[in-house]
């Protein structure tokens, strides 16, 4: 067993203090330890971006981020983004859309394109793909996902 | 069952040499090739996780006396927003741009990138190209000792390096090169985003007039380590890029590269893949 670390972050606007196996994925804190579980295991490898939570602003893979990395830092996951403003829109425009089906992607989406707006607030349907290029979705053929986020801005 | 005994996150470097010279330590810094490496059994935790990405030192682009440093801890992103990097080292800056996915990009490390030692390692190619140092230090004796390696020398082997177990990679080194040169990075995966080189060419050269100088060519995944192509340069170097000129670079391509057949792509696919992609950019570099 792997020592463990007290770690002291925020989480969705909240201090969190927490104590974590050293060797244990910012994924399985998340969804074992603190409950959260819109943030998605997928692949484990950083391959699908189901895990996509935002750390000091950015879009991480949960899956590739050690949870010891977390202390002293400001991470988002879903279910911080949705009581926002840019959340809420993004899931109406998600919604309205169809963008999605199975849904399993679709955390990991909205959080990636709430970076992506952030970032590029006139984002053509290029940069839109270029800038979810990190996430799979098996079900939507991308298009209304593209389309979602262009009208989410 | 790994058995990390012993986390630590130093904010200097003198801490983290001091660590490292105690024996036993996992380094990490973004995560993203050490987290995955561990759930497939190919790395086993020492018995202190080492996180070196809270040492300030190690951060940040700067330029001084015509050398650019990249701390080691500089991210994908920061070196694609970087215009320094945009300007004057563009085989860089497309490396970076075809390098996984924004999620990666946004945590993963120069120095990682460089430490992973990948054939295929994205980066790789472009600082062979821009003849870049490794800076390294360590604190084997008490006291902070820093030295400097050609990235050529540095890389050995896949996964393997020149890094000794009690240093860290600082920064990379790139002097700038002569006025007029430019260069160009060419990656080929089976789709754009998150894949991992088939073959990639570095590519670099002043042009005086049509006659090239300068000339620089290295390759990824085709050997065990990315490779400068010294008869590849020598067949370039102070010629126009005429049919002539492009067809001797080509011979000496294939006989300086050593392909495997892997998962990826067969030995005789990477040969005429190096062959007809190579020939792609000297083409393009002799239309102008």
């Amino acid at each position: 067993m792997s020592a463990k670390v007290e770690i002291d972050f925020t989480l969705n606007g909240v201090r969190e203090q927490r104590a974590v196996a050293a060797d244990m994925s910012a994924l399985a804190m998340l969804r074992d330890v603190v409950g959260l579980t819109g943030t998605k295991y997928g692949c484990g490898e950083g391959e699908c971006g189901a895990c996509t939570i935002r750390v000091d602003g950015v879009t991480l893979n949960a899956c590739l981020m050690f949870a010891v990395d977390c202390d002293g830092r400001e991470v988002t996951t879903i279910e911080g983004l949705a009581a926002t403003p840019p959340g809420e829109k993004l899931r109406a425009s998600f919604v309205e859309h169809g963008a999605v089906q199975c849904g399993f992607c679709t955390p990991g989406l909205v959080m990636q394109a709430s970076h992506l707006i952030e970032k590029n607030p006139g984002a053509g349907e290029e940069e839109i793909r270029r800038g979810i290029e990190g996430n799979l979705c098996r079900c939507t053929g991308y298009r209304k996902i593209i389309e979602a986020i262009a009208g989410a801005k | 069952m790994s058995g990390i005994e012993r986390y630590a996150a130093p904010r200097t470097l003198e801490e983290a040499a001091e660590l490292l010279s105690a024996g036993g330590a996992t380094v990490f810094a973004g995560g993203t090739d050490v987290m995955p490496q561990a759930n497939a059994g190919r790395l086993r935790f020492q018995k202190t996780l080492l996180n070196i990405g809270r040492i300030a030192e190690l951060r940040g682009i700067g330029e001084s006396n015509g050398v650019v440093r990249i701390g080691a801890l500089t991210t994908i992103t920061e070196l694609l927003e970087s215009p320094l990097v945009r300007g004057r080292f563009r085989a860089l800056w497309q490396s970076c741009d075809h390098f996984a996915s924004d999620q990666i990009r946004n945590a993963a490390t120069l120095g990682g990138n460089l430490c992973n030692a990948s054939p295929a390692g994205d980066t790789l190619v472009p600082l062979l190209v821009l003849d870049a140092q490794v800076v390294l230090a360590g604190k084997p004796n008490g006291t902070l000792a820093t030295r400097r390696l050609p990235l050529a020398g540095f890389l050995t082997g896949p996964g393997r390096t020149l890094r000794a177990a009690h240093e860290l990679l600082t920064a990379v080194e790139i002097a700038l090169p002569p006025a007029g040169f430019d260069s160009e990075y060419f990656k080929f995966g089976t789709r754009p985003a998150l894949d991992i080189a088939a073959i990639s060419i570095g590519l670099g050269a002043v042009r005086e007039g049509r006659v090239l100088r300068d000339v620089r060519v290295a390759f990824g995944a085709v050997a065990p380590t990315p490779v400068r192509a010294p008869r590849v340069e020598a067949a370039l170097e102070g010629r126009i890029a005429d049919d002539a000129a492009i067809e001797a670079a080509l011979e000496a391509a294939a006989d300086e590269i050593h392909p495997i057949s892997d998962i990826r792509a067969s030995d005789w696919y990477r040969r005429e893949m190096v062959r007809n992609m190579l020939q792609r950019m000297l083409c393009d570099v002799r239309e102008g």
